[in-house]
């Protein structure tokens, strides 16, 4: 079995080189092992020379430049952040300074109103004061006047009618008995005011 | 001679026969084409470095841009542990794209396009990381091999199949990018033949397949450098995180 097996393998194999000496004859300069060795050496030469410089001089280079970049980048955000907070809290502050002033402003307003409000109170309660005064006193002077005008229509009265009645008899008549009818009269015509 | 679409591959000799011992090392197209790569990947990374300017220009940016792009393709796929393989894996990758792309200028040679070139980096790879799995894991390496959660019965035959995955990576690596350069650049060739054998009034056709081949063929160059690097950084997961 194991006989068997080795014995394909060698037949492929020879199959294989002499399909592919045929090819090569047939024309794949691949496969001319002529320029083989040639090849290697100068692969390994300038793929060499190439992978050592991209490694030690190149690429750390090009790693440098993005990590600053990155870092650069990172550090801009970063003080950027910054500065939006601190404009914000600026903000914050304007708008509280806007509204304790728009507060004050009100209470000026408001106590001013007040103010004037009282004064203007406090002088009509002054005024009204004097007005009642006024005419208290008034009433009462006219209530006394009213009380005194009896006396003296009766007593007017009486020397009117004394004279009138000088000037019609031609002499004096006692006069205390002319006050005493005018009053008499002068209490009918007030029951009679009272009656009517 | 030169309408023959394979003549693009061969390898001549530039300057004299150099002869170490009995070994043939002469200086050759495809050195000359692997010399052009590494210089040109040199002064591009170099400008590209060179200043440190805040904001990038061009060359800073392209530098960068591949410097990010190749790191995030490593910890995507293989990890933070291959970190300290990064500037191996960027070299390869860079060193196939630039030959691939160096490719397709016409005319030129095509470095990759030749399996003892493909066969040596993936070679170099597959010992490197078996070097790095033993170093890392000692005999427990083997464990890869050892796939967990199958049954006994079959663990024999998976174990034999596993090896043989294991042992072809080498050649499945190297024979990708090779395949693949070789069989666009044949075609590209083949297709240019039928724009001059067609002549004025038939090579249109040809013509405009041969502008849509080669819009494909640096696809392909650019996508056969990225399946290299990221083949590299799986196998290097492998090696460095043992969890099969």
């Amino acid at each position: 079995m194991l006989k068997k097996i080795i014995i394909l393998v060698f037949v492929t194999c020879f199959a294989c080189f002499k399909t592919v000496f045929a090819a090569e004859s047939g024309g794949m300069p691949q496969l001319n092992p002529e320029f083989w060795i040639s090849q290697i050496f100068w692969l390994i030469i300038t793929f060499g020379i190439l992978f050592i410089v991209l490694t030690k001089v190149i690429l750390p280079k090009i790693s440098d430049n993005l990590e600053t970049r990155k870092s650069q980048i990172l550090e801009n955000i970063e003080t950027a952040d910054k500065q939006k907070e601190e404009s914000q809290k600026k903000i914050d502050e304007y708008e509280k300074i806007i509204l304790e002033s728009k507060i004050k402003a009100k209470n000026y307003f408001n106590d001013a109103r007040e103010k004037i409000i009282e004064d203007i109170n406090k002088k009509r309660a002054a005024l009204e004061k004097d007005l009642d005064e006024e005419i208290s006193s008034t009433e009462n002077e006219l209530s006394e006047f009213k009380k005194s005008s009896g006396d003296k229509v009766t007593k007017i009265a009486a020397e009117t009618s004394a004279e009138l009645i000088k000037e019609l008899i031609g002499e004096g008549v006692n006069s205390s008995s002319i006050a005493a009818i005018v009053e008499d009269q002068a209490k009918m015509n007030k029951e009679r005011k009272d009656v009517i | 001679m030169a309408s023959n679409p394979m003549y693009q591959f061969n390898v001549y000799r530039i300057g004299p026969e150099i002869k170490l011992g009995s070994v043939d090392i002469s200086f050759t197209n495809a050195s000359l084409f692997m010399v052009i790569s590494s210089l040109a990947i040199l002064i591009i990374f170099n400008l590209g470095a060179k200043k440190k300017t805040l904001i990038p220009d061009k060359l800073q940016l392209l530098s960068e841009l591949s410097y990010s792009f190749v790191a995030k393709m490593i910890s995507d796929t293989a990890g933070s542990k291959a970190k300290p393989y990064f500037s191996f894996i960027f070299s390869l990758f860079m060193f196939v794209l630039f030959c691939n792309m160096f490719g397709m200028i016409p005319y030129a040679f095509t470095v990759t396009s030749h399996i003892i070139v493909t066969f040596v980096l993936a070679a170099f790879i597959f010992i490197g990381v078996t070097v790095i799995g033993f170093m890392k894991h000692g005999l427990g390496y083997l464990k890869l091999f050892v796939p967990s959660g199958v049954p006994m019965v079959l663990l024999p035959l998976i174990v034999v199949i596993e090896i043989i995955s294991y042992l072809s990576r080498p050649i499945s690596l190297s024979v990708r990018l090779f395949a693949n350069m070789m069989a666009g650049h044949t075609m590209m060739k083949v297709f240019g033949g039928f724009v001059i054998s067609l002549g004025i009034v038939g090579g249109w056709l040809p013509l405009s397949f041969s502008v849509a081949l080669t819009g494909l063929e640096i696809l392909v160059a650019f996508l056969q450098a990225y399946v290299f690097a990221i083949l590299t950084c799986i196998y290097l997961n492998d090696a460095l995180n043992l969890h099969h």
